[in-house]
């Protein structure tokens, strides 16, 4: 009777193979721990078995012991102690029976969760950042929050009950059949009756259950829109019309809330009176049966019977309410298996950057305690080559699906230590360039070389060692301002997080924070301005010290002065450093080596500041204003 | 708190009771069965008497399908009132909401606001369900059922006297136990989201710097620290189960030895055993609800107290006792205000701020970011008040105005512009509810959105997706502007809202603005120097000071600051912007062109 509509409302999606699922995941939980499994199992039948068990008990201790005695002079009790005594052996079995298995269950769930989650975890970062620009956030986040759990409850409580009503319905009915199989015709046409009634309560309520989601989903919406509206909706006096509007979104969601938990807790009511209905037809039928001697009933066997009954409404409310707690754990599962099941990134890279030192005749040998990088091959015939920064574009094109390409035959030649400026509008493909270095995404055709060496030969983790990055969404962790910066380089000394600090520009402000090195991050660095982040995301990139960067520049926000210092980190961030700047700003790129206009994936012009002003083409109109950047 | 919440319950009130009412009229009925059964076995089944097995027989089905429908109905209503005082309270927390003012919002931060309206609404409407059903039911099947039992046979009902306070002494301790580690656990779940979330925002962050290793091993952290305690405090709570099962055997082992006995010695009959161990059965179980209703229910008191906080909230920016209803002119005047967001952040962000501008008047305010150009103008329309000082507008201090009077003469094209989903035509008449097509469309012309607009497959009626996904940012800079003026304000503040508009088109706002509406007074915030150099007056901002005013070339002169921010500007960009056009603005000798 625990009064748990919650469980229901959680019912918006089946899974689309439920056999396949369940199959992939009982072999899962139940090879990682068969014993323990195997154990709690007959665990649970026992405690079946002697819960069912008493109730029969009841009919010996009427017929055997208490009728028999009435008819005797001498009230002997001691026959009647032994058989209590071996009852009361049978109810301890049971009872220690469940203790273990409410022990284990639950135990093995919070195990299974947590290697569960791990995985999840593990194989998610393996994973190409395709992924997660095709996943929405809260669509990922769910996994690990609202399905993980799902799955945790079906382990630790909706299987065992499940098993546990299941066998408990047999054992009932095996227990009433040795009673009296008429009166178990009975039981079960009230058995069939509280099927029905539950299955048409349980596709009532998941029908306005699924109701209730969408209307709290637009709820949802509107609150997220309002709030973030609400300078707006001050300024222009707008409340009432606001409220009238929420009002509106409210009224529904009550609606249907109200019939989804109606429809659903009326499920416990209603299947407790069906057994108070049930327990009285017994006596009804049992005693007709029994005063005309039909069948042979007991009175013995009535007794049990009518306390066999009482233990048959619950096990049946339980397993459909069990089967919907199933049936959401698994789609809940299929959604964490789809997960696992997303391919890896894939690296047949064999290049890797070590340590080096130049010998007297200019050849690099590789030494842990070198103070250059150097590419090495697998192959140790091959030369060490240094890493300078050299990176070409060679007939580059790529497209996501395979089909729309969106860059198209794009060639580039960048000396180490020279500044590239990417500029044109939303979508041209800018950042995607950057992402075929990084190898976020693998080009179509073409090839891309690093200091002379193809970066499909390159194993990812060295290419992107080699590869700073500052983008405009800063993403700064849950940690101290030092371990932030740290983050470029675990290794980097105090002295060296300072520096960093330093040449971004960073340490007048940081000396100003509360702890100044040491004060907490919290939210993403929510209580520092977009300014101040982006000079802790310099900091993080010059701390890792690599020969070449990605600067991704923040579209607007920073006012010129603040983007001065910003800008002043970056070029400190620059000197000696290949760069590839995304550039928003006009006044960026006005000391690139090189500017690329790009548009619709394709490099339409490709000069300095002087030739392309001289040009008078689309970099001429852009930097004039007669087109906006946005 | 709790009286507080309760205020919702409002018309909802009729089902409140009803629930009650219905459940004890099913626990009544439902208690008296097992005693009616007890005299169909003693006097219809052992005596052979069929006429009373009929008899009683049917009363009793009758007995059951009544209390079948009242908790069937008590059900229904319970729902209907939960859901009714769920509606009420999000309708209460929305309205004190929009009440609330930003130093209010930022208490609350809005993610924790959005959290409180679903989430925790739905935690105490399950819990205000429970309580008037369960939490009626419970109670009342634990004290009819002992009263039952009582009646068949007092002796024997003894036995209730130990095992009912062993069972809920013990029931107690594991709540007791479990509750604050379920506590911790849901504290340790925020820090392993929070690394999901952070690896999930930051994923390229992530794989730049090669940082996969360590970040795994911080979710493994995580993830078994939620291990160790949820496993403890799940353990715990799975002592319920066999607890339950060891006191009702045992119960019904002694139950069984001595009622055989008082039945062979007379004082007792056979059918009243098998009632017994029905009432057994009821107390017991009444006592495990009670456990889970103060479990979940003590679960729901932090969700309670969550809302209770939003509600008791108190807005701190209102509507004065008597309030001006009328902004007579664009006059402006702040003096020597100074303004501090909050206790936390201690740092003045406006500091002994004395300015005067006369109505009619184009102000440009210009600085870096953080020194308070925007906190500045947002003092004006009370979105904030100042810490002290006076802000007055039209000569009338801003406090002593209707909140609604101010605002709707006070327009402010905001930095991040906001529509909202809806028709262009429904965005743009946000300004004036009242505005014919014509004011519309004439709105519209001197924001110099209506060309763009008249492009739209659906013209004015074009559908905005939330947010305003489906169209540019110059264009929704420039819808919003649109719509700030079609409230006629007396004043106009636009903060830094042109910035992704092309300088030619903003030079041509700016044109119509002097010729339209020369009785407005017009506050531009922006970072180019372009965009504000013909202003009247130009405010220059540094560390929540005014640094300077002065005309531009006034500021060129003596200003540092303004010279730098010039600098900076007139090299990389003004002088290309300029070059083309046929009207230069900002000419290097400073000429006034346009006065």
């Amino acid at each position: 009777m625990n009064n748990r509509p919650r469980s229901f409302g959680k019912k918006s999606k089946g899974p689309k193979d439920t056999w396949a699922t369940l199959k992939r995941l009982l072999k899962l939980i139940f090879t990682g721990h068969p014993i323990p499994l195997i154990v709690a199992f007959i665990s649970i039948i026992v405690a079946a078995i002697s819960g069912v068990a008493g109730s029969l008990f009841l009919q010996r201790l009427v017929d055997d012991y208490i009728l028999p005695l009435l008819k005797l002079r001498s009230h002997n009790f001691s026959a009647l102690f032994g058989a209590i005594l071996v009852m009361g052996g049978i109810y301890y079995l049971g009872v220690i029976a469940t203790l273990i298995f409410t022990q284990i269950m639950p135990v093995l769930g919070q195990r299974i969760q947590r290697q569960i989650r791990d995985d999840l975890f593990s194989h998610m970062q393996t994973l190409p950042v395709n992924y997660f620009d095709r996943n929405s956030f809260g669509d990922i986040m769910s996994r690990y929050t609202n399905d993980v759990d799902t799955l945790m409850q079906l382990i630790s409580q909706s299987l065992p009950q499940f098993i546990s009503s299941l066998f408990n319905i047999v054992f009932v009915v095996v227990g009433m059949l040795s009673l009296s199989p008429l009166l178990t015709l009975v039981s079960l046409v009230i058995f069939g009756l509280s099927i029905g009634v539950v299955r048409f309560l349980s596709n009532r309520s998941s029908k306005y259950f699924q109701a209730q989601q969408k209307s709290l989903g637009a709820l949802n919406g509107f609150i997220e829109e309002s709030l973030n509206g609400l300078k707006v909706i001050k300024v222009f006096s707008h409340e009432p019309q606001t409220q009238q509007r929420f009002d509106a979104y409210n009224e529904g969601l009550r609606e249907d809330a109200a019939r989804a938990n109606g429809f659903a807790t009326m499920l416990f009511p209603i299947m407790g009176n069906i057994g108070n209905l049930l327990y009285v037809l017994v006596a009804l039928v049992g005693g007709i049966l029994a005063v005309n001697q039909i069948s042979g009933l007991t009175l013995g066997a009535i007794a049990a019977f009518l306390q066999l009954s009482r233990n048959f409404s619950q096990p049946i409310s339980q397993i459909s309410q069990q089967l919907n707690a199933i049936i959401i754990a698994l789609a809940g599962a299929e959604r964490i298996f789809q997960l696992q099941d997303e391919p890896e990134e894939t690296d047949q890279g064999q290049v890797v950057l070590v340590r080096a030192i130049k010998g007297a005749d200019g050849i690099l040998a590789a030494a842990p305690e070198g103070q250059i990088w150097a590419w090495k091959y697998p192959d140790p015939k091959q030369p060490l080559i240094e890493l300078r920064g050299r990176v070409v574009f060679d007939h580059v094109n790529f497209s996501y699906d395979g089909q729309k390409q969106v860059l198209h035959d794009i060639n580039l030649v960048v000396a180490p230590g020279q500044k590239v400026a990417l500029v044109g509008s939303t979508g041209a493909g800018k950042t995607t360039i950057t992402n075929m270095l990084t190898r976020f995404y693998e080009i179509d055709s073409g090839t891309i070389t690093y200091d002379g060496i193809n970066i499909q030969d390159i194993r990812k983790a060295s290419l992107r060692q080699s590869l700073g990055m500052v983008l405009q969404e800063t993403n700064l962790f849950t940690d101290t301002v030092a371990n932030n910066i740290r983050f470029g380089n675990l290794t980097a000394t105090d002295a060296q997080v300072h520096a960093a600090a330093d040449l971004a520009n960073a340490t007048t402000f940081i000396d100003h924070l509360p702890q100044g090195f040491e004060t907490q991050i919290t939210n993403g660095g929510s209580s520092l301005s977009q300014g101040e982040r982006q000079l802790l995301s310099i900091a993080r990139a010059a701390v890792a010290d690599p020969p070449v960067m990605i600067l991704d520049e923040a579209t607007s926000s920073i006012d010129t002065k603040t983007e001065r210092l910003v800008q002043a980190g970056m070029d400190n961030l620059m000197r000696d450093r290949t760069t590839f700047a995304i550039a928003h700003r006009l006044s960026t790129i006005f000391n690139a080596d090189l500017i690329l206009v790009i548009e619709q994936g394709q490099i339409i012009e490709r000069g300095n500041h002087e030739s392309l002003m001289a040009k008078k083409g689309a970099y001429y109109e852009l930097y004039t204003g007669k087109k906006a950047l946005e | 708190m709790l009286r507080l919440l309760l205020r919702a319950v409002r018309e909802y009130r009729k089902e409140s009771i009803l629930t009650p009412l219905l459940v004890t009229t099913e626990v009544a009925i439902e208690t008296f069965i097992p005693f009616l059964m007890a005299s169909i076995i003693d006097k219809g089944i052992t005596p052979g008497n069929v006429n009373y097995i009929w008899r009683m027989g049917l009363l009793l089905i009758v007995m059951a399908l009544a209390s079948l429908s009242a908790g069937a109905s008590s059900s229904w209503f319970s729902s209907h009132a939960a859901a009714g005082f769920a509606k009420n309270l999000r309708h209460d927390i929305f309205s004190n909401i929009q009440k609330f003012s930003f130093q209010n919002i930022d208490h609350f931060s809005s993610s924790s606001l959005v959290t409180r309206m679903t989430t925790d609404i739905t935690n105490v409407q399950n819990a205000y369900q429970m309580t008037i059903r369960i939490a009626v039911r419970a109670p009342l099947l634990l004290i009819f059922s002992i009263m039952m039992a009582f009646s068949i046979n007092a002796q024997m009902a003894m036995i209730y006297v130990v095992v009912v306070p062993i069972l809920a002494i013990s029931l107690y301790v594991i709540v007791h136990f479990a509750y604050p580690l379920f506590k911790l656990v849901f504290k340790r779940y925020d820090r392993l989201n929070q690394v999901v979330s952070e690896n999930l925002r930051g994923i390229r962050v992530v794989k730049t710097f090669v940082r996969e290793a360590e970040e795994k091993q911080k979710f493994e952290a995580a993830s078994k620290d939620i291990y160790t305690v949820f496993s403890k405090a799940q353990r715990i709570l799975s002592l319920n189960a066999p607890l339950m099962t060891f006191m009702i055997n045992t119960t019904i082992l002694v139950i069984s030895w001595l009622g055989a006995q008082m039945i062979v010695g007379g004082q007792m009959q056979t059918g009243q055993l098998v009632s017994m161990f029905a009432y057994t059965n009821s107390v017991l179980f009444s006592l495990m609800m009670l456990s889970n209703i103060i479990t979940q229910l003590s679960q729901s008191q932090a969700s309670g107290q969550r809302i209770a906080e939003v509600l008791s909230e108190v807005p701190s920016i209102v509507d004065p006792k008597d309030p001006v209803l009328t902004v007579t002119d664009g006059r402006v005047a702040f003096d020597n205000v100074s303004f501090t967001y909050s206790a936390v952040h201690k740092r003045p962000v406006l500091q002994n701020i004395n300015l005067q501008i006369p109505s009619g008047a184009l102000i440009g305010v210009i600085g870096e970011t953080g020194s308070g150009k925007s906190t500045l103008v947002q003092l004006l329309p009370r979105l904030y008040d100042a810490t002290s000082g006076e802000v007055r507008v039209g000569g009338v201090p801003v406090q002593q105005y209707a909140l609604a009077a101010l605002r709707d003469n006070v327009a402010m094209v905001l930095q991040n512009n906001v529509l909202f989903s809806g028709t262009i035509k429904e965005n743009l008449r946000w300004g004036n509810e009242q505005a014919t097509d014509d004011e519309i469309i004439a709105s519209a012309k001197i924001a110099q959105a209506d060309e763009f607009i008249q492009t739209l497959p659906a013209g004015y009626d074009t559908h905005i997706e939330q947010d305003g996904s489906n169209v540019s940012g110059g264009q929704k800079q420039r819808l919003t502007i649109a719509r700030a003026l079609l409230k006629n304000p007396k004043i106009l503040i636009m903060d830094d809202s042109t910035s992704a508009v092309d300088t030619a088109t903003e030079r041509e706002i700016r044109e119509a603005f002097r010729h339209e509406m020369p009785q407005m007074t017009k506050i531009l915030i922006s970072q180019r120097i372009t965009s504000i150099s013909e202003a009247d007056q130009i405010i220059v901002m540094a560390h929540g000071k005014i640094d300077a005013i002065g005309t531009h070339q006034e500021l060129m002169q003596t200003n540092v600051i303004y010279q730098a921010l010039n600098q900076s500007q007139l090299h990389h960009e003004a002088q290309a912007f300029d070059a083309p056009s046929d009207a230069s603005p900002i000419a290097t000798d400073g000429g006034d062109v346009h006065e």
